[in-house]
């Protein structure tokens, strides 16, 4: 797999730098050869597409002009009917998938006519993992480099398996289902490292990120997302932003005694990497429990983003978005990294479509919020003071132990999820796949079993303001601080997105619709039926044909979705942790699947 | 049945008689006989006994090659006892079960409100769930729950299901009502694969 390095090392970071910086380009004066440069656009190598995590494609055969007319170019049965959230990944003449529990990764040849099945591994997944899974049993993708696959499997392995014959190179067990403790996010490969992180934070699990060796599975560094300073590799590199964020062993002091041994702060979503600053950027889960009364204190290093040094883990600025979290607010949302003309200034950015309802945009070097604004329904806080860095919450929206607090909004899934945006550099625009839902909130007396969930709260959603329609897919003007377009949907948006260069937009919903729009306008281009709802993230390749192909895997589920994937009953509206309240129409709507569907022009 | 037997007694006074004042006397002395009765309440079981044997087994499965005879499950005393009952539900906070089933409907796990039964709807089925765990998710609370506290919760499961007499199943919360009450639970139809 000599290539495959080979574009990973000499190629990519500089195209990386190529989209990143829009003006004068520095990075492309070390020159990459156009061959392999091509070969990388061509190729989707992660689930983010770049370590700046813009999914956006340089591809533009399949156009505004064009799109009405794509057609399904094979497909491929998953063979599970559980909630498919996985990216599908393209390296050279395969396609990568991973099936949600019990995480079996395909391999398909693009080569041959209907893309058979190359390989199959099969992590032999404990099936009682399928009890500890909070959100369904869902995987988010595997990710590619240095000629192998790397995935994570509900029960806590990490696999790094050979992308061309699907040999197992190593498989390391990192989590302990006996405590909660699953891994459910796509990894993130770089500079020979996969970066992964742990899920459970509605079991109590303490949140954790690994560094480890690509050729043996070894951990070089856990960074914990509690407790003291040394766990959490907090050390004198370490310089927040804001005073609320400073203080010696705050991962310990801003809990009541011993509580942030079950605290959360998982880290199950998304890694960015900046190969000019060799950071790294991730967010931390919810604080456990849901009821905020049994854990008086800011909660560190919850519900926030961490900065670290690529390569030695060591925290260089942290900042938290919500502080002692009241609503699951989980900040494990993805982060685009970006270079903006800010207020007539150059700046090094990173964007947030945040769970508790604002854009963020900060400096990625120093951790200064620049901006915060809502972009979906909020009423549970005001604003985010921009010289403490602290979200204003609304008193009367504070939930208490044995009292129903009504209406809060957004609700627990925020106002956007896991499902990540996409940025487009010929719009400008960030697209932002989320949802328009509130919720009665009830807290309760939690009580720590270790393998049981560690929630302490009564729970009933519903759609947010308007006509009822629970879901949403905007078109943000970064620059601007301002929505240009939106279209409403009738349940969550749960899928993500992709931008391309040909000023397409591409995402699908729960009932099963599979759309194109103009990056522009949001016109609705073409759409496509899939088999069940979409809570997969689409992904788009050159094929060996040279053509541009589009993958989605249809197959709801999820949070969202876990109504139908799990059956559930939809009179208890406090189901799936209070999402039901929300779905309960979702069963007539859509059914169980498991499908990838690939399209291309005629 | 305890209701129905003093008004047939009141009636077949009351036609024996001809003044209203006889009519209140027999009110009366029906209202004497009765309240003594009314007093009666369902025994609670103060000992901690528990089965020591399931009387019916506790099979899986509906198939029994040869004979095709499915032996009847046997009810339970702890089913049939709203203390028992009211208990089970307390525990069930208690130990988290409704962390994964909710109110019933469920969520990481399966739904106890609906008439799906993976494991069995019976009350020796359900605490072998709870005591085995089941291989999808489902975990093992041996040696946590003490035994007479499983039976509680196992009999508070079934009336989730709308298993147990509506006068023993728990009425609506003092939390967030949001699912209908367990004894608003529809009785199961034999017929709809739920069992007795």
């Amino acid at each position: 797999m000599i290539w495959t390095r080979y574009i990973d090392r000499r190629s990519f970071v500089p195209l990386l730098f190529a989209l990143l910086f829009n003006s004068p380009v520095p990075a492309q004066q070390s020159g990459s050869p156009t061959s392999a440069a091509q070969t990388d656009v061509g190729n989707w190598v992660m689930p983010a597409k770049d370590y700046a995590s813009t999914r956006f494609s340089e591809l533009d055969e399949i156009n505004s002009g064009n799109a009405s007319k794509l057609q399904v170019a094979f497909t491929f049965s998953m063979g599970i009917n559980r909630g498919q959230e996985s990216a599908p990944i393209v390296v050279g003449n395969s396609l990568f998938v991973v099936t949600p529990y019990p995480n079996i990764l395909y391999a398909l040849d693009l080569t041959k006519p209907g893309a058979p099945v190359k390989w199959k591994y099969e992590p032999k997944t404990e099936a009682s993992a399928q009890g500890v899974a909070c959100c369904d049993t869902v995987n988010r993708g595997p990710v590619s480099g240095d000629g192998r696959i790397y995935f994570n499997t509900l029960d806590g392995h990490t696999i790094a398996v050979d992308a061309e014959t699907g040999q197992e190179i190593w498989n390391v067990k990192l989590g302990d289902i006996n405590i909660g403790e699953t891994m459910t996010m796509a990894p993130l490969f770089a500079k020979g490292k996969v970066y992964v992180g742990n899920s459970g934070g509605e079991f109590g699990v303490r949140g954790w990120l690994q560094a480890l060796d690509a050729t043996s599975g070894k951990t070089l560094w856990k960074a914990w997302s509690t407790g003291p300073d040394k766990d959490v590799l907090i050390g004198p590199e370490f310089r927040p932003f804001y005073s609320m964020d400073q203080g010696q062993d705050l991962g310990v002091t801003s809990w009541p005694p011993d509580a942030w041994q079950h605290g959360g702060g998982n880290v199950w979503g998304w890694i960015s990497y900046d190969p000019e600053f060799n950071a790294i950027y991730y967010g931390t889960g919810n604080p456990g429990p849901w009821n905020p009364d049994a854990r008086p204190g800011d909660n560190k290093w919850t519900a926030g983003i961490f900065a670290r040094d690529a390569d030695t883990g060591a925290a260089r600025w942290f900042y938290q978005w919500s502080p002692h979290d009241l609503y699951d607010h989980d900040g494990v949302n993805e982060q685009i990294l970006l270079d903006l003309n800010w207020q007539g200034k150059p700046r090094k950015v990173l964007v947030r479509a945040e769970r508790n309802g604002y854009v963020y945009v900060m400096d990625r070097i120093t951790g200064e919020v620049l901006s915060a604004t809502p972009f979906a329904a909020v009423n549970s806080s005001t604003a985010v003071d921009l010289k403490t860095g602290r979200l204003q919450m609304s008193p009367d929206k504070e939930p208490e132990t044995g009292k129903v607090v009504r209406d809060i909004c957004p609700a627990a899934p925020g106002a956007k999820d896991w499902n990540p945006t996409a940025y487009s550099p010929k719009t400008g625009y960030l697209y932002i796949p989320h949802n328009n839902l509130c919720m009665d909130f009830e807290g309760i007396e939690p009580n720590y079993i270790a393998g049981t969930p560690f929630v302490g709260a009564n729970v009933a959603m519903k759609a947010g303001p308007g006509d009822g329609h629970r879901g949403e897919y905007t078109a943000w003007d970064i620059s601007a601080g301002k929505e240009v377009w939106t279209i409403n949907e009738r349940f969550p948006v749960w899928s993500g997105t992709l931008a391309t260069a040909g000023n397409v937009v591409f995402y699908g919903n729960m009932e099963g619709w599979f759309k194109a729009l103009d990056a522009q306008t949001g016109e609705l281009l073409w759409q496509y039926k899939t088999g069940s709802g979409i809570i997969g993230q689409p992904t788009t390749y050159r094929g060996p044909d040279g053509h541009q192909y589009v993958a989605i895997l249809s197959g709801v589920g999820g949070w969202a979705g876990v109504v139908v994937a799990n059956e559930l009953d939809t009179r208890d509206r406090t189901a799936a942790l209070g999402f039901v309240g929300a779905m309960q129409d979702l069963p007539t709507a859509t059914t169980k699947g498991g499908m990838l569907y690939v399209f291309r022009l005629p | 049945m305890q209701f129905w037997l003093p008004t047939v007694f009141l009636v077949a006074i009351y036609r024996g008689q001809k003044s209203d004042a006889a009519m209140m006397r027999a009110i009366m002395l029906l209202a004497l006989l009765v309240a003594p009765a009314s007093c009666q309440r369902e025994e609670r079981d103060l000992t901690g006994s528990v089965p020591e044997k399931p009387a019916a087994g506790i099979e899986q499965s509906v198939l029994h090659p040869g004979d095709g005879n499915n032996p009847a499950p046997a009810r339970s005393k702890y089913e049939e006892t709203a203390f028992d009952v009211a208990e089970g539900k307390r525990l069930f906070q208690w130990f988290n079960c409704s962390g994964c089933h909710f109110n019933g409907g469920g969520g990481i796990g399966p739904a106890l409100m609906d008439d799906k039964w993976f494991y069995g709807s019976s009350i020796e089925n359900i605490v072998a769930t709870i005591k085995e765990g089941r291989p999808n998710g489902m975990p093992s609370f041996k040696g946590l729950v003490p035994e007479k506290e499983v039976w509680q919760l196992a009999a508070y499961v079934r009336s989730v299901g709308g298993f147990v007499a509506k006068d023993v199943a728990p009425s609506r919360n003092d939390d967030l009502n949001a699912a209908p009450a367990e004894n608003r639970a529809p009785t199961p139809s034999p017929f709809n694969g739920k069992g007795p």
